[in-house]
This record gives C-alpha cells, sequence and structure tokens, in this order.
C-alpha cells in the first residue's frame, strides 16, 4: 500500500472509489480451494448465494467458479453444496 | 436599518441560528443552554425556518445526528455545555477530522463534579484539542454576529471545519441586552447555501470514516492541524466582509487602554466587560493598565498576542478553569507557551477566578491587577478561595 | 420448507447479482456475518446509505485508503450508529423538502454488531426507533464483541465461553441470558421487527426487502455464524444457522404492527439444543445439567414466542 503525503490524503480521509478493498487478493490467505465437478451441479446457485466473499460466480455455461483472487476456501460452498459437486482440495 | 431591541442573550442566539437557514437542528436540554433549545423549537414549530428539529435521547446524539445530518450535505446545529459537552467530547475529534462544518453554542457552564449550573469555562478547556474553531462571545450583540458568521466560516472551502461559540452560562445568556439583528436578506447575501466537499449520496458512493494504520495516521493529524491553522486567515477574511458590509469589527485578540500599560489583564469571555470598568479605575489611580480580550481562542492567534503584550512589564492571565496538576489554568498554559521564546517577555502571573459561577467585580479585577504589579515571580492563584 | 426445494428456479434470477458489499474485505474466512451483510445488501439495493458502528464488518471493509464499500458510508463510532442514521435521514428528508437534493426514496440503513446494538447502541437505537425516522436498523449477531477478540456481551448466550467470560474453577462461563432485543424493539411498537439467518437466504432478503418498504423504523436481528469466535469449522456457518432455528435457539419470526408471525417452520418436537451445541467450542465445557438448563429455557423462549403468535393482534385489526 503506498503512503501518501498530508498534501494528497483528500480532506476528511475521505475515500472516493467504492469497492476499491478489491485490490487486496484474499485468495493468498487459503489453504484449500473449492473444485467444481460439472457433471453432478444442478446449476441452483447456493454456492453463489452462500459465498461470504460474494466470489462465486456464474460463467457463461451456466456453471459456477470461485474467482480464486478472492476465495478464502472457508468451505461452506462445498459443504452446502447440495448433490455434492464441491470438493475442498488442498492448496500448493 | 436595523432596529434595537432588548432581547435575552439565549434567545437572540436561538434567533440567530434561525436567520441561518439551517437544515437540521439535534438538541438536548441542559441548563442554562435550555431557552436556546426551546425558542430554535419555537422557531421551527411556528414554520418560520423549514428545518429538522430533532428532540435526541442524549448530547452524545445530539451531535451523532448533527454528523450524519451535515454528512449528507445539511446544515446541521447543536447546542450544549457542562456535562453535555463532556458526553459529546469522543465525538468532538471526529466531526473535525470527518472536516464537517457543525457550528455549536456552548453555554459555557462548569463540569462536575460537583454539579454547578452556573458559569465558568471547565466545559470548553477539555475541547481544546478537538480541532474545533473556538471563538468566545462577549455580550449580546457579539453573540448574534459570530453566530450568523459561524457558518460562513465553517463552510468556506478553505476551512470546513466545526465551529464552536461560546457564550458564558447564565452570566450572558440570560442576560436581556440591547442587541441589533441585520436584515434578512442581508445575512443571505453573507451566508451563501452550503457547497459540500462531498456527500453521502447513491449517485457517488463513497466511505466516510474508514479507520487508518500507521502508514497514513499521522499524516492525517498533520492534515488536521494544517487545516486549523490555516483557517485564520479565512477567518480574517470573514470579519472584513462582516466589518464592510454590517459595520462591526470583530478581531482574534481585542485590546482595551493597552497603550503603554505597565500592567495588562488577559482575559476570555463575557466577564470582560467587567474588567474594563476596571482598567478605568487603575488608570484613573495612576496605574498603568490595560486589557487584553482573547476572542478567537482556537485556532490560537499567536501573532496577534505576541502584539498585544509586546513591551509590558507584567501580564496577568484571568482562567475560569483550571489544569489540574499543571502550573494553573489552561489559558495561563497556553500564553506562557506562545510567549517563551519572545525576548523581553513579561512577568506572566495566572489568577483562577469565577469558577462555579462565583461573581466577580470589578472591585476584584482592581485588586488583581494591583496584585499582579506586586509580584515578583511566575505562578498561579485562587483568587478570593483563601490558604 | 426444503431450502432447495424452489432454488433452482429462485436463485440465480430472484436474487440481485450486484455485490455492495465487494470482495477483499478482511472477514475471517467463513464468516457468517459478512455472508448476512451481503445478502441484506442485495436486498436493500443502490439506494441507501449505511451508517456503520465500529465492529468487525466496519474494520473490515474500511482500511484507508480502500472500502469495499458500493454503497455510501460512513463509520463515526461504536455507540451511535442508529444516531448517525437518524441524522442521514433527518438531513436528507430536509433536503429533499427544499429541493437541494432529488426527491428520490433513499434509504437510511445502521448497521451494528451486538455489542453496538444491545449494548452500548442501546440507546441510541431506542431514541431513533421512539422518534420514528424512516430507517432500518440491521443487528448483525455473532454473540460477542468479536472484532476486540471474543469478549462477551449481553447477546452471548448462557454458558458460552468468551474470553470475559471464560469458564474456570469457579465459573461455567456466561452467567446471563441472551438479552431479547428483538422483543424491546416490538415494545417500541415500530411498524416491523423480524429476526433472520443467512442459511435461511430467501427468507433474510423478504425480511430486508419488507423493511425497506416501510415508511417508519424498523429493526432486523440478523443470526451472524462467527467460526472464529464460536470456535467451529470454518466451513459451518450455513450449518449452525439451521441447527439455530431448528432447535428454537433461534426462531424466525417477524413482527408486523405488533402481530407476530413465524416465517420458517421449524420441526415438532424442536430438535435438542444439544445438537447445536455440540459443534462449537464455546460451549464444550458444559456437562449435562448446563445443557439441560438451556433446554429448558429455549422451551420456555419458543413458548412464549408461539403464545404471542396465537394470542397479539395487530394494532390495525380491531
Amino acid at each position: 500500500m503506498a503512503e501518501a503525503t498530508w498534501r494528497e490524503i483528500s480532506p476528511g480521509n475521505v475515500v472516493h472509489t467504492p469497492g476499491s478493498a478489491k485490490e487486496y487478493h484474499t485468495g493468498s490467505w487459503r489453504a484449500m480451494r473449492p473444485v467444481w465437478d460439472d457433471a453432478k451441479c444442478i446449476k441452483c446457485g447456493i454456492c453463489y448465494i452462500f459465498c461470504p466473499e460474494g466470489c462465486v460466480r456464474q460463467e457463461a455455461d451456466g456453471f459456477f467458479r470461485a474467482d480464486l483472487d478472492y476465495c478464502k476456501g472457508c468451505g461452506i460452498c462445498a459443504r452446502e453444496c447440495w448433490p455434492g459437486a464441491i470438493k475442498m482440495v488442498e492448496e500448493g | 436599518m436595523a432596529k434595537r431591541v432588548g432581547m435575552e442573550v439565549a434567545i437572540a442566539a436561538a434567533e440567530a441560528v434561525g436567520m441561518c437557514n439551517i437544515d437540521v437542528a439535534a438538541v438536548y436540554p441542559i441548563t442554562p443552554q435550555s431557552h436556546i433549545a426551546e425558542h430554535l423549537s419555537e422557531i421551527v414549530a411556528d414554520g418560520r425556518i423549514d428545518a429538522e428539529y430533532i428532540t435526541v435521547e442524549s448530547e452524545h446524539s445530539a451531535m451523532s445526528v448533527c454528523i450524519g445530518a451535515s454528512a449528507t450535505g445539511a446544515r446541521a446545529y447543536t447546542a450544549t455545555c457542562s456535562q453535555g459537552l463532556m458526553l459529546m467530547h469522543e465525538l468532538l475529534p471526529i466531526v473535525s477530522a470527518m472536516r464537517l462544518p457543525i457550528v455549536m453554542s456552548v453555554a459555557n457552564r462548569p463540569v462536575n463534579a460537583p454539579l454547578n449550573i452556573l458559569s465558568d469555562h471547565s466545559d470548553i478547556m477539555p475541547q481544546r484539542d478537538s480541532g474545533w474553531i473556538v471563538i468566545f462571545s462577549e455580550n449580546g450583540q457579539e453573540v448574534i454576529d459570530l453566530t450568523l458568521q459561524a457558518y460562513r466560516i465553517a463552510e468556506d472551502k478553505d476551512v470546513m471545519l466545526p465551529v464552536i461559540i461560546c457564550i458564558d452560562g447564565f452570566i450572558l445568556t440570560h442576560m436581556v441586552e440591547p442587541v441589533e439583528f441585520p436584515e434578512q436578506k442581508e445575512v443571505n447575501k453573507f451566508l451563501p447555501d452550503r457547497v459540500p466537499y462531498a456527500t453521502l449520496h447513491p449517485d457517488k458512493p463513497l466511505t466516510m470514516g474508514a479507520f487508518a494504520m500507521s502508514d497514513y495516521f499521522p499524516q492525517m493529524m498533520k492534515a488536521k492541524d494544517e487545516a486549523l491553522v490555516n483557517s485564520k486567515k479565512t477567518i480574517l477574511k470573514v470579519w472584513d466582509e462582516w466589518e464592510k458590509q454590517f459595520g462591526r469589527r470583530y478581531r482574534p485578540v481585542e485590546t482595551y487602554k493597552a497603550k503603554g500599560a505597565e500592567v495588562l489583564l488577559l482575559i476570555m469571555g463575557s466577564m470582560g466587560e467587567t474588567a474594563e470598568p476596571a482598567i478605568d479605575e487603575l488608570r484613573d489611580k495612576g496605574v498603568a493598565a490595560g486589557l487584553i480580550k482573547i476572542r478567537l481562542w482556537r485556532p490560537f492567534p499567536f501573532d496577534e498576542l505576541r502584539k498585544a503584550v509586546k513591551g509590558v512589564r507584567v501580564l496577568a492571565v484571568m482562567d475560569r478553569a483550571v489544569s489540574f496538576g499543571d502550573s494553573g489554568g489552561p489559558v495561563f498554559a497556553d500564553v506562557k507557551s506562545v510567549l517563551y521564546s519572545e525576548d523581553n517577555r513579561p512577568l506572566t502571573v495566572n489568577y483562577i477566578m469565577g469558577l462555579g459561577g462565583r461573581d466577580v467585580s470589578v472591585e476584584d479585577f482592581v485588586n488583581m491587577a494591583e496584585g499582579a504589579v506586586k509580584a515578583k515571580k511566575e505562578g498561579y492563584e485562587f483568587y478570593g478561595v483563601g490558604d | 420448507m426444503s431450502i432447495v426445494e424452489n432454488f433452482d428456479l429462485y436463485a440465480p434470477r430472484l436474487i440481485d447479482k450486484k455485490e455492495y458489499f465487494s470482495p477483499g474485505h478482511r472477514a475471517c474466512q467463513g464468516c457468517g456475518e459478512a455472508l448476512a451483510l451481503r445478502l441484506a445488501c442485495k436486498a436493500l439495493g443502490g439506494d441507501t446509505i449505511v451508517s456503520c458502528a465500529t465492529g468487525c464488518m466496519e474494520i473490515v471493509s474500511s482500511l484507508f485508503p480502500t472500502t469495499a464499500w458500493e454503497l455510501p458510508f460512513i463509520h463515526v463510532a461504536f455507540e451511535n450508529a442508529a444516531a448517525v442514521a437518524s441524522g442521514v435521514e433527518a438531513g436528507l428528508k430536509v433536503m429533499r423538502r427544499k429541493g437541494r437534493v432529488a426527491d428520490r426514496d433513499i434509504k437510511s440503513v445502521a448497521v451494528a454488531g451486538d455489542g453496538g446494538t444491545a449494548d452500548i447502541g442501546l440507546q441510541a437505537l431506542s431514541g431513533a426507533a421512539e422518534r420514528g425516522h424512516d430507517m432500518i436498523h440491521i443487528c448483525l449477531d455473532n454473540e460477542a464483541y468479536m472484532n476486540t477478540g471474543i469478549q462477551r456481551s449481553s447477546q452471548t448466550p448462557f454458558g458460552a465461553w468468551s474470553t470475559t467470560s471464560p469458564p474456570g474453577k469457579v465459573s461455567f462461563g456466561q452467567r446471563t441470558w441472551k438479552k431479547n432485543v428483538p422483543e424491546i424493539m416490538a415494545a417500541h411498537n415500530i411498524p416491523y421487527v423480524a429476526t433472520a439467518c443467512p442459511s435461511y437466504p430467501l427468507d433474510l432478503i423478504r425480511k430486508v426487502d419488507k423493511a425497506r418498504s416501510i415508511k417508519g423504523p424498523s429493526y432486523i436481528h440478523i443470526f451472524s455464524a462467527c467460526p472464529t469466535g464460536w470456535r467451529m469449522e470454518s466451513d459451518l456457518a450455513i450449518k449452525i444457522g439451521r441447527l439455530a432455528v431448528e432447535t428454537g435457539i433461534f426462531p424466525l419470526y417477524e413482527v408486523k404492527n405488533g402481530k407476530y408471525g413465524i416465517t420458517v417452520d421449524v420441526p415438532d418436537p424442536l430438535r435438542p439444543v444439544e445438537d447445536y451445541l455440540k459443534l462449537q467450542g464455546r460451549f464444550r465445557h458444559l456437562g449435562s445439567p448446563e445443557i439441560k438448563v438451556i433446554q429448558e429455557r429455549v422451551n420456555l423462549e419458543y413458548g412464549k414466542l408461539i403464545d404471542k403468535v396465537n394470542n397479539l393482534k395487530s394494532w390495525d385489526e380491531n
């Protein structure tokens, strides 16, 4: 994170760019990663709904993937997936 | 042509606030501010101004409501003193850091314990590091003028800082004084609508009050200090504009018969008016006495004070509050530090007086001046309290 | 209702795809509170101004110079979210009247944790509700002062470990029962009070939406599982929320103009509280006697709620 001089900081310490937290890739935290088995997926969207990061996205083909820049590997999606289509796999 | 009326100063203060086209007032009652709160609510209830008057459940919430409203771009006002101001204390540095131009009347009253509903400055002194502009008034006319000027100063794009107008509790708030109100259209010319720098609105989502780590925090504090110090330029400019439009002149430091003085008394607030006849009496007796009145308390008027005391032999600083465990009162501490590096600085003594509403008479001021003349070393004394 | 029953029909279509609480926030892995907030924002939509108390969500989302918020957001202090939100509401109201701001329905929402709502924040919330401001107060209840290190609050459940109510030789943990804030808010006679849980996302979204449509104060108390503070696996937030509801520990209900209604059916009889307690490390030290006491109290409170559902009328019915 770059420092700023006192003149560069906006008055009142206001942050003008909404959603700028996206600069920080929380994906670096994780030890496990969710992997989807599209054969089992029923495209219900529960993984998308239950992700605390909001980083599970529906792709063009209708299946879901986690944005690995942000996925913290909590495992909620894998546990809640009704047809058991998601497995948590170790990183690295 | 403005008409002179006799009016209780608290009522006059509320009337002045009414003339400022405020949007939101959030007020919690506390003696002796209550007449301001009550009369302002009458002004709103009669539809004389279009504002939201929020009867909050505490002073802390009064300031919080003002913050929320000011952050949306509204012109917000509150008033308090004593315990109420102490309860708001948590929020004051937040308001100035967030650069929200809230205006507050403080009806100076002692802080507990013991509880005392009369008048002294112990409520405002703990706020001196809060980053707010603090201006003391001496009489009813000043209360009106300073209140009308407050938003003009606070909302100026070169300032964007909150302002406190101090009004001594009871000895000023409850006095009926002859005052003049300018015409509303003149006030409207003097005080334009607020143009906020940043507002809470979905069209431009922004975040106010983010937390900061040590990489940014010190710079933010410097920015805040620079803002307050630089605000003096604008305060002087606004006082200039006021004089041109309304004829009355305001200065950060006022002097009375200070020329050629051997001893100067220094005071803040309404007791300055009692000190003046004392100066006259001393002069008649052959004592070369004079008076300095500090009107602008924060940002402190360093240059004006140094200029005012140049050449005087003794400076007697009057404090109406105590900085316990320190060497006297807070004004004494500030004055000493301002004069520390001056060549030929005066012998500076401190009288702590007028605490808890104790009356200070003309004779008391004469006594204090004569005591100061005889003083041999710096120090402080609780006047009239005994050993 | 089975959560998945109509999901393939509803889920992707009904729920607003926009994320108002962006990824990149620093909440713990599996944070139920972040999920609750994320879902609530979807119901609130873009025309919302959030006044947030000091707490987990404020800290994880707003580290200068970045912010996870895609909504206008203000943080002031710990105890005054509801007061700041009142000020936002009042400021907008008067500026719309005076034509300085476009006449648009922008909702003021206070967001606070359990501390910032039920303890230090209770006064501001009570004042705002009594004055009738058009705003929502959302309590994200993770049952302790989590952000400062898992210290107990008035929302910490009976018997729970916390860093200021640790079990020891002369103590079994939290000595008092959870203060019932939804009931306190219902006693203010505000138009809408509800409890919600992210494990039932459609119910949560519907309630926030309902609150948004009310012209006046509303209060929503959201169960926010905290894997870190409750000492459980990071993937359990949804499961534990379901158990909280199915055991009657956290019933999902709403109070509309004084009329109580259960919004998510629970099994009859309720699941034993042990099913809920045994998954969380913060209850690990409890023995059968304590669990029995908890079970009795849960039965009592649930019974009281059902009584209210059956007997209390809305104040618009005669």
